[in-house]
């Protein structure tokens, strides 16, 4: 099974089968002491990535820069399209056609839904999606899975409560569909305006686990094993003090931290701007510092089996 | 003995089963416009044993191709093709939905990439066909606003 990773397009979670997705975790698993800098590895030697962000996003550009360079791999591309042939009007499928020639995989970021399938389609060499538009962001996914994996080993019934932008968040569908094709307990817990779409929650009910909905924290908090906490856009509210309302409710404190689980876990993709306040970082309970590092072993993971040079 | 509301065709395409009121979209997507040259009727709102009412277009001289059955087939999934020879009908089938509709609709979502000016057809996957519902192979959304996006 793991021998079908190579050459394989990374476009959305949905295109990997539950074996699939666990093969990916259990060889991040190896790379962690590569990504922490204690072991070298010449794994990659010789190959090149061709990061195209479209669109800036510190965190995911930099934790594919360093995957890659841990690995021995090189990295060339633009990290944003100013000053690049796209400014000049290029389409996407030409600059894809162009890099692919270049490079031997291909790390995408762009502002359109769909930009990545678009992406595979125009390449030979392996397409991995690092955002596009509203739609996937698979890596952040996998990297989500890893560090539950990591804190709680198995997700077979563990309570995971999602809270925040349920409605807009592009990283919350496709962590859900996947936390479900798991096992896990999923609450969703937002305004009603910012509640997750009913086509997502079919999907996720259809996957096994009924779902619970929510809009208040408090209420559900002191059973959740993860919670996971996304940002909430003040663009979405019309009336800014309709925003500050939503966003006080849903702040994650020390007071709101009293009546948890132990090894309650807190995760976020960051940045954040306010859902959690800096007092949470010192609790053990905050765990997003290291989700944000496990983007590194995770897009080892993805680069090596795509590549070919891990099985 | 047959009664005519019209004058019969001695060769052509009766497309037959209209969903009702779909009859105008039919003409477009055949590419009937104020040139034609061939004898073209439309019948809207007609009784009909199977559905209670119906549209029907009968175009002369004229067969349709596959990218056009395709289309009718999404607006009018239980239309049927008569294929008239010499005032008879020759070949009688009911249109397909197929499982892949590739170029023939543009994506509804404005975000989706098909929409930008990239050299791609869009491609859709059918995923339920009652109602007949679409998912964009590219941005995954679903679409059931067929008719307004035909192309
Ligand atoms: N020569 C013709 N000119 C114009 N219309 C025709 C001609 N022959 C048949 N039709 C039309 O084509 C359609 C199909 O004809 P057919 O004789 O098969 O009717 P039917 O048995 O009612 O078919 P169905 O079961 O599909 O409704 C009818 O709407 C009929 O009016
Ligand atoms: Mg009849
Ligand atoms: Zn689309």
């Amino acid at each position: 099974m793991s021998a079908g990773f190579k050459g394989m397009d990374v476009v959305s979670i949905r295109d990997f089968s539950r074996e699939q997705i666990e093969h990916v975790l259990k060889v991040a698993d190896k790379m962690v002491p590569i990504a922490k800098g204690e072991e070298r590895s010449v794994l990659l030697e010789g190959y090149v990535l061709g990061s195209l962000f479209f669109e800036p996003s510190t965190r995911t550009r930099l934790s594919f820069d360093v995957a890659m360079t841990r690995l021995g791999g090189r990295v060339l591309g633009f990290d944003q399209p100013t000053g690049a042939s796209v400014a000049k009007g290029e389409t996407l499928a030409d600059t894809v056609r162009m890099v692919d020639a270049y490079c031997d995989v291909i790390a995408l970021r762009h502002p359109q839904d769909g930009a990545a399938r678009l992406a595979a389609h125009f390449a030979d060499k392996p397409i991995i999606n690092a955002g596009d538009g509203a739609g996937q962001h698979p890596t952040q996914t996998m990297l989500d899975l890893f560090t539950i994996r990591k804190e709680k080993k198995d997700m077979e019934g563990i309570n995971v409560v999602l809270v925040g932008d349920l409605k807009y968040g592009r990283t919350v569908h496709s962590l859900s569909e996947a936390l479900a094709m798991f096992g896990a307990q999923l609450t969703f817990v937002a305004p009603p305006s910012l509640q997750i779409p009913k086509e997502q929650l079919k999907q996720v009910d259809s996957m096994g686990q009924k779902p619970k909905m929510n809009s208040s924290l408090q209420d559900v908090v002191a059973d959740a094993d993860v919670l996971y906490v996304t940002r909430i856009q003040k663009e979405r509210f019309p009336d800014p003090s309709e925003y500050q309302k939503v966003a006080g409710t849903y702040r994650i404190d020390l007071d709101l931290l009293k009546n948890v689980k132990r090894d309650m876990i807190i995760m976020h993709p960051l940045p954040r701007v306010g859902e959690i306040a800096p007092e949470v970082d010192r609790t053990p309970h905050a765990k997003y510092f290291e989700q944000a590092f496990n983007g590194v072993p995770v897009r080892m993971a993805i680069l090596g089996l795509v590549l070919g040079g891990l099985k | 003995m047959k009664e005519f509301k019209v004058t019969p065709i001695r060769n052509g395409t009766v497309i037959d089963h209209i969903s009702v009121g779909m009859a105008l979209k039919v003409l477009r997507i055949v590419g009937v416009k104020d040139d034609v040259t061939s004898t073209v009727s439309v019948l809207m709102h007609v009784p009909s044993k199977k559905a209670v009412w119906k549209d029907i277009v009968k175009i002369e001289d004229r067969e349709l191709d596959p990218k056009e059955l395709d289309k009718i087939a999404l607006i009018s999934p239980n239309a049927t093709i008569n294929i008239i020879r010499d005032y008879n009908v020759a070949e009688k089938f009911v249109v397909e939905v197929p499982k892949v509709i590739k170029g023939i609709m543009k994506c509804p979502n404005p975000g989706c990439i098909t929409n930008k000016d990239e050299p791609v057809e869009t491609e859709f996957v059918v995923e339920s066909k009652k109602p007949i519902t679409l998912r964009c192979v590219y941005c995954d959304r679903m679409a059931t606003e067929i008719a307004e996006n035909l192309r």
